[in-house]
C-alpha cells in the first residue's frame, strides 16, 4: 500500500477526527438552528465562550467544576458501553450516590475528615452500584433488557431524592426542600485556593487514568473489551465468564455515577436538593461517545461539556438564549458522532478495498 | 370507599392509560419491523407541544391532536434517517432523539412563552359520551365518556392485530423484524417497511403526547411526558408485541398511575413522591415478574444491512 493511502487509512481510523468533525458539525447545525429561532448565533457563541473560558475564574470555578461530575459519569458510561451493556441510567445512580453520601455527611459529624470523606465517597459508590444492580441483575437473571429498566430506575431515584429532602433528611427547620449542610469535616478541600475547584477534580483525573490502564493493561480489562466486542465469541473462544464481566462492568459503572453524586455533594453543594443534577447522567452518554469510549478522551470531552454547561448559563444571561439549548446541543453531538462514525467506517472500507 | 371514588379511579385509569396505549401500539408495530425506538419519549413530548401550540393557534383541540401526530412523526423521521437510513445504533440514536426532543421542545416553549413559561390554558379535547354504553354501571363512564383519542386506541388495537397477523403486509412487516435477509430475498423492501413502521409509531406517540396536553393536563409543561415513552416501550414487551395485549397492559399501567386518586380517597396518607414513583416501580416489577416470557422479534435493534 502506498504511503499516502496508508496515512489516509490511519486518518480514517482516528477517533480524534470523528470527535473534531462532530464538534464542528454540531456547531454549524446549532448555529443555523439558533439563527432560524431568531437568535444571533455569534452573540450566543461569544457569550458562551466568555462564560466558559473568559477568565481564570470562569475556567476554574465554573467550567472545571462542572466537568467533574461529567467526567465521573462519563467514565461510568464508557466502562458499561465497553462491556457491551447499555447503562442509560447514570442519572439515577448519581442521585442514589448523592443520597447515600449526604446521609453519611449529616450523621458523621463527630468523625475526623480523613475518615469521613472516604466513608462518604465510599457510600456514594455503594449507592450508585446498588441502583445499577437492579437493571443488570434483571438482565442477567431474567433476560430483561437493561436499557429501559436502567432508565426507569432513574425516575425512581429522582423521586427518592425528592422524598428525602421533603421528609426524613429535610433541614431541621423544615422550610426548604433540602438537607442541612453536611459536616465541615465531610467536605472536600479546595484544590486551588480562592476558587471553587475541589479535590474531586483530582479524583476524576486519577480514575480516568486508572480506567485507561485497567482496560489496556489488565487481564480483566481485556475480558471487558472482549465481551463488549462479542459476548458469544468471548464466551466460546476465550472461555470468559461473560455474565461476571458484565456484572462487574455495570456495577462499577453505577459506582462511578454514584461517586459523581457524592463528589458533587461533598465538593460543591454541601447539601442535597431536588434538581441537584441538570441531567449529567444523560450528558454522560454524549461525553463517552464523543470520547470514542476512551477514558482519557473522557477528560477532554467532559471538560468540553462542562464548558457547554457553563456557557449555556452565560448565553441565557447575555444573549437571552434559553439554557435548555444545551440539552439540544448534546443530542446533536451524539447524532453527529454516529453519522461521522458511519461515514468513517464507509471510508475505511473503501480504502482497504482498493 | 365510596362508589364515586372508584368511578373516579377507573375514569382516571383509562385517561392515563390511553397515551400509554397509543404510544405502545405504535411502538409494537415499529418493533415488529425490527426497530426499537427509544426516542419515543422525544416524539411524545413533541406531540404534546405541537398539540398545544396548534390548538392555541387554531382554537381547536382536534386540530391540536392532528398537529401532535405530525410533530411526533417528524421526530421519528429524524430517528429513522439515522437508525434506518444510516444504520446507526438504535439504542444510542434513540437516546439522542429523546434528549433532543426534550431540549428542543423546551427551547421552543420558552421562545414562545418566555423564560419562565406561562401557565397555559389550552382549548381542550372534550370527552365524547357514547350513548347507552356510557350508562353501564362502574365501567361505563370510565371507558365510554373519554376523549376521542381513547376510542381511537380501542379501535386501533384490533385493527393492528388483524393487520399484523392476518394480512400479507403484516406478514412482510414481521418478516423484516424476524429475518430481514429472508424478507429481502422474498422481495420485501426491508428499509422502506422499517421506515414506514417507525414513522407510524412516531405519529401515534405524537398523538399520545397531544392527548396528554389536551385531554389530560389541559396545559403544556416542559418534560411533561415524564418517561411515559419508556413505560410504553416496557408495555410493548409486557403485551408480547401483540396489539390486543398491549392495549390491556397499557390500561393496567394507567391504573397504576391513577392509584394515587384511589389511595387518597381511602385516606391512606403516603408521601406524594411515593405516588410519583409508583408507575415506574410497577413497570419494573411487571418486567421482572413477567411469566412465560415472550420472545422479542429476532432482529430487534439490529441495523440492516449489517454494518461493514
Amino acid at each position: 500500500m502506498p504511503d499516502a493511502r496508508r496515512s489516509l487509512a490511519r486518518w480514517a481510523r482516528s477517533p480524534v477526527v470523528v470527535a473534531a468533525g462532530a464538534v464542528a458539525l454540531t456547531a454549524g447545525v446549532a448555529g443555523v438552528l439558533l439563527a432560524l429561532g431568531g437568535y444571533d448565533p455569534w452573540a450566543a457563541a461569544s457569550a458562551a465562550a466568555v462564560g466558559a473560558f473568559g477568565s481564570p475564574e470562569a475556567v476554574l470555578s465554573i467550567t472545571a467544576v462542572r466537568a467533574v461530575p461529567l467526567v465521573l459519569t462519563g467514565l461510568g458510561v464508557t466502562l458499561a458501553f465497553r462491556a457491551g451493556t447499555w447503562n442509560i441510567g447514570a442519572e439515577g445512580q448519581l442521585y442514589a450516590g448523592a443520597v447515600a453520601g449526604v446521609w453519611v455527611g449529616l450523621v458523621g459529624g463527630g468523625l475526623p475528615g480523613w475518615v469521613l470523606v472516604p466513608v462518604l465517597l465510599g457510600a456514594a459508590c455503594v449507592g450508585g452500584a446498588l441502583w445499577a444492580s437492579v437493571p443488570i441483575l434483571m438482565k442477567l437473571r431474567l433476560g430483561v433488557s437493561e436499557v429501559i429498566t436502567s432508565l426507569l430506575m432513574s425516575f425512581v431515584a429522582i423521586n427518592l431524592a425528592a422524598y428525602m429532602v421533603h421528609g426524613p433528611l429535610q433541614e431541621p427547620r423544615g422550610v426548604f426542600p433540602q438537607t442541612a449542610p453536611i459536616a465541615e469535616a465531610a467536605r472536600l478541600p479546595a484544590l486551588v485556593p480562592g476558587t471553587r475547584l475541589h479535590v474531586g477534580a483530582l479524583i476524576a483525573l486519577a480514575l480516568a487514568a486508572a480506567l485507561w490502564w485497567f482496560l489496556r493493561e489488565t487481564r480483566f480489562g481485556f475480558q471487558v473489551r472482549a465481551v463488549g466486542a462479542s459476548r458469544t465469541a468471548a464466551a466460546v473462544a476465550g472461555r470468559i465468564d461473560a455474565d461476571r464481566v458484565m456484572l462487574f462492568a455495570f456495577l462499577t459503572s453505577g459506582a462511578l455515577a454514584g461517586l459523581a453524586g457524592g463528589v458533587q455533594v461533598a465538593g460543591v453543594t454541601y447539601a442535597l436538593y431536588e434538581g441537584l443534577s441538570p441531567g449529567w447522567g444523560y450528558t454522560a452518554i454524549a461525553v463517552a461517545l464523543l470520547a470514542g469510549l476512551h477514558p482519557l478522551g473522557v477528560l477532554v470531552t467532559g471538560l468540553l461539556f462542562g464548558a457547554l454547561d457553563a456557557g449555556a448559563a452565560a448565553m441565557q444571561r447575555e444573549a437571552a438564549v434559553p439554557a435548555v439549548w444545551a440539552t439540544a446541543v448534546q443530542a446533536l453531538v451524539i447524532l453527529a458522532v454516529l453519522a461521522l462514525g458511519r461515514a468513517q467506517r464507509h471510508l475505511r472500507a473503501e480504502v482497504v478495498r482498493v | 370507599m365510596s362508589d364515586a371514588a372508584l368511578v373516579l379511579f377507573l375514569e382516571a385509569s383509562v385517561r392515563l392509560g390511553v397515551p400509554l396505549a397509543l404510544a405502545a401500539l405504535g411502538e409494537a408495530i415499529t418493533e415488529r419491523s425490527g426497530v426499537i425506538n427509544i426516542g419515543l419519549e422525544g416524539s411524545l413530548i413533541a406531540g404534546a407541544l405541537g398539540g398545544a401550540l396548534a390548538s392555541l393557534a387554531l382554537g381547536s383541540g382536534e386540530a391540536g391532536v392532528l398537529a401532535g401526530a405530525g410533530a411526533g412523526l417528524v421526530v421519528a423521521l429524524v430517528f429513522a434517517a439515522f437508525s434506518v437510513g444510516l444504520g446507526t445504533d438504535q439504542i444510542i440514536t434513540g437516546t439522542a432523539i429523546t434528549l433532543g426532543g426534550l431540549g428542543f421542545t423546551g427551547a421552543v416553549y420558552q421562545a414562545s412563552f418566555g423564560a419562565g413559561g406561562a401557565a397555559l390554558t389550552l382549548p381542550t379535547l372534550p370527552a365524547l359520551r357514547i350513548p347507552v354504553l356510557a350508562d353501564i354501571p362502574w365501567i361505563g363512564t370510565a371507558l365510554f365518556a373519554q376523549a376521542p383519542t381513547a376510542y381511537l386506541a380501542y379501535l386501533l388495537a384490533p385493527a393492528l392485530w388483524y393487520f399484523l397477523f392476518r394480512t400479507p403486509w403484516g406478514l412482510e412487516l414481521r418478516a423484516c423484524g424476524e429475518h430481514p435477509d429472508a424478507a429481502r430475498a422474498a422481495g420485501v423492501r426491508v428499509l422502506r417497511v422499517r421506515l414506514a413502521a417507525t414513522l407510524f409509531g412516531g405519529a401515534l406517540a405524537g398523538l399520545a403526547g397531544a392527548h396528554l396536553a389536551l385531554a389530560h393536563a389541559g396545559t403544556f409543561a416542559e418534560n411533561m411526558s415524564a418517561g411515559r415513552g419508556f413505560i410504553a416501550i416496557a408495555v410493548v414487551a409486557l403485551g408480547r408485541w401483540n396489539p390486543m395485549l398491549v392495549l390491556i397492559a397499557a390500561l393496567f399501567f394507567g391504573a397504576a398511575a391513577a392509584l394515587q386518586f384511589l389511595l387518597q380517597a381511602v385516606g391512606l396518607d403516603l408521601p406524594y413522591q411515593f405516588f410519583l414513583a409508583l408507575p415506574y416501580v410497577v413497570t419494573l416489577a411487571a418486567l421482572a415478574g413477567r411469566v412465560g416470557r415472550a420472545r422479542a422479534p429476532a432482529a430487534l435493534a439490529l441495523p440492516w444491512p449489517k454494518p461493514s
